[in-house]
């Protein structure tokens, strides 16, 4: 009876101890994600990564002694509830910073609420123009499309293929990848002899692929810019037409699914992509290979899912907003902002990445890999 | 030519498609005056079914089975628990009644299932036929062929059965139709029932083409509809015949004209047959009874 009492006491002693650094108010982290709706392939691991990654943190005791808190709402893939959500964030729940913003449409739609506020802002969207102009807080971790044509032309270009067929969705995505595509392709002396597109919910692309097989003078390659289905599709379509010549895909599609919905027609298909989705295959002295690693094992044994780069760009944003609160050692805003701006040499799902005053998502082509299907796995090739 | 034959061929099989969708609004339409936006759930609901069906192990006709009688009940709770309570309410009331139950539907599939898109196996191997210096998938060939054998088992059954005949006297006067002993409100059922199963139909030959996901009814049930509008609504051969046209004009402006523009080049023509027959292709004329 007696020594309970005394570990009773002993106990209740160590959390008193413990209690000043809890009893602080927690930092609050917003996130406004497309958990449902036609982006949740993307929002959905996105989601599920903070969520994991700001336990575990918690639980190895937080950050500046505090906790964190995350506040996160679902958007639903529409731009106008994420700017509402956006403005909630700031008003009402006081957060400190944001990671999130799924796609390029609904980033671009809370970017002027942040700024105003002078509230870092992480996105994990693809689109450029999040970046570029620069904007006082505003960052992102994905690669940009613009990057995608470049390293995917790059591959052409060392395989000898000049005649390029180029075929994209009208979905915001793919719309400004084929603007990012068309512009770069001169400077690596790639010729685009078609240029088809289809809506995003076409469910036959052998009309525009025969236009590109049929292209006067001949194609040497195929690049389509797009994410979700509409890849999947024409990926099938191409076999079908048996067109004879090899097909590039976007990081757009770098997911298990793609695979899966393409089927035996994805053999041969090269993409580029993050290193995290061949993680084995990386050799042990690549830079990236531990980190990928150490995500990919967590985040499969905890969620039952294979690992999706979208997940990965959500971790890379909160390392980064957790190592730049360290370093401002403050919770204040442009303090933070200044902490992600002097990011050097973080490595992270995505690649290796230095941000400075003029670049907000720190990543050159280095940190595409180029990948090829086969045997319906993800293989290496550069 | 082959080129010719391919835009042809792609936009049989859509079209196929959409004269199924077109053919499960005049059914309806021709009962119930209702013209049913939750039409492309039904397509939805068949793919769906199927494909959690199948990956839960049971065999494809099984899973695709019971995708159909999901369908049937889905329509035949339509009618019992929105329509009819509506009865007597005026078209557009009717129209949105039909718009949420479609949201509703949609919201249930995404709890049930998952957003992600799906697929299953085609039913004869993957592996295209090559016609004519155009290729075929042998999928395509069920579509159609399964498009062709749907709209002759409706054809039997309005001309040679007795409740196929109550339909149809149903949709020519429903006053009549009642007043002769015809149970209009049991051909009412039937009209959501066979609606649901044609629909769920067109989307388990489709899937393995176009592959499924809980949105994808939503554009199916305007380009249904657009189709039917095109044959002239209410007439079941203006269904097929306008959703095979849609179909065709969409592959055939991608292939001719511009993909960019496409849908715009299919809707303009749509348009243009319309301002001149305003009844639709096969539309009887509208006669005003005094």
């Amino acid at each position: 009876m007696q020594r309970r009492q005394i570990l009773a006491a002993t106990a209740a002693a160590a959390l008193c101890a413990a209690v000043p650094a809890i009893a602080q108010a927690p930092i609050r982290i917003g996130s406004v994600l497309s958990v449902t709706g036609p982006a949740a392939f993307l929002g959905d691991p996105e989601a599920r990564t903070l969520r994991l990654y700001i336990d575990r943190i918690n639980q190895a005791g937080g950050v500046l002694g505090r906790r964190l808190e995350l506040i996160l709402y679902d958007d639903g893939g529409d731009a106008t509830r994420a700017r509402t959500f956006a403005t909630r964030l700031v008003e009402e729940d006081r957060i400190v910073a944001v990671v999130g913003g799924t796609t390029t449409g609904t980033s671009l739609a809370m970017i002027p609420v942040f700024e105003e506020a002078k509230i870092p802002f992480i996105s994990l969207a693809g689109g450029i123009e999040i970046i570029e102009p620069v904007k006082p807080f505003t960052f992102k971790t994905p690669h940009t499309d613009k990057m995608a044509c470049e390293k995917i032309f790059a591959d052409l270009r060392k395989r000898g293929l000049t005649r390029v067929g180029l075929i994209s969705g009208t979905g915001g995505f793919g719309a400004s990848m084929r603007n990012q595509c068309l512009r770069v392709a001169g400077e690596f002396g790639i010729t685009i002899v078609a240029d088809e597109r289809y809506g995003p919910g076409d469910t036959d692309m052998t009309p525009q692929l025969t236009r590109i097989r049929n292209v006067a003078g001949g194609v040497q390659a195929v690049v389509n810019a797009d994410f979700g289905q509409g890849p999947a599709i024409v990926t099938r379509n191409f076999a079908q037409l048996n067109i004879g010549v090899p097909l590039y895909q976007s990081h757009g599609v770098a997911s298990r699914s793609f695979i899966e919905l393409a089927g035996a027609a994805a053999e041969g298909v090269r993409l580029p992509a993050a290193a995290l989705l061949v993680a084995e295959q990386l050799p042990d002295d690549d830079p990236q290979k531990r980190v990928v690693m150490d995500y990919k094992r967590t985040y499969e044994s905890t969620q039952n899912q294979p690992v999706s780069t979208f997940g990965g760009h959500a971790y890379d944003g909160l390392m980064i907003l957790i190592e730049a609160i360290k370093r401002a050692k403050s919770t204040d805003g442009t303090r933070i902002r200044d902490g992600i701006r002097a990011t050097r040499g973080f490595i992270g799902t995505g690649g290796v990445v230095n941000m400075s005053a003029t670049d907000h998502m720190g990543l050159d082509l280095s940190a595409f890999r180029m990948l090829e299907i086969r045997g319906g796995n993800w293989t290496l090739v550069d | 030519m082959d080129q010719l034959l391919q835009f042809v061929f792609s936009g049989l099989t859509v079209g196929a498609v959409y004269a199924l969708v077109a053919l499960g609004f005049t059914l309806i339409y021709n009962a119930s005056d209702v013209i049913n936006f939750a039409q492309g759930e039904f397509v939805m609901l068949g793919g769906m079914v199927t494909v959690f069906a199948h990956a839960a192990g049971m065999p494809l006709p099984l899973a695709a089975g019971l995708a159909v009688a999901v369908a049937i009940a889905t329509g035949l709770a339509l009618h019992r628990f929105a329509i009819e309570p509506a009865r007597g309410a005026d078209a557009v009331t009717l129209i949105i009644i039909t718009i949420g139950a479609s949201i509703l539907i949609r919201g249930l599939a995404q709890i049930a299932f998952d957003r992600q898109f799906h697929r299953f196996p085609a039913f004869s191997g993957e592996d295209p036929i090559a016609l004519l210096g155009a290729t075929v998938l042998p999928q395509s060939l069920w579509v159609l062929g399964g498009a062709a054998a749907i709209v002759a088992a409706l054809r039997l059954f309005m001309d040679k059965t007795l409740l196929g005949k109550a339909v149809r006297a149903t949709a020519a006067n429903r006053l009549a139709a009642r007043l002769v002993g015809i149970d209009t409100a049991l051909v009412l059922a039937i009209a959501f029932g066979a609606s649901g199963a044609i629909g769920a139909l067109a989307g388990i030959l489709i899937t393995p083409i176009t592959l499924t996901s809980v949105g994808v009814g939503t554009l199916l049930a305007l380009k249904g509809f657009a189709a039917a509008m095109l044959g002239g609504i209410g007439n079941p051969v203006g269904a097929v015949a306008g959703g095979i046209a849609l179909g065709l004009l969409e592959s055939l402006a991608a292939g001719f004209v511009s993909s960019t523009y496409k849908d715009a080049v299919a809707f303009l023509l749509i348009i243009a047959v319309l301002f001149a027959l305003p009844q639709g292709l096969f539309g009887r004329r509208a006669i005003e009874r005094v």
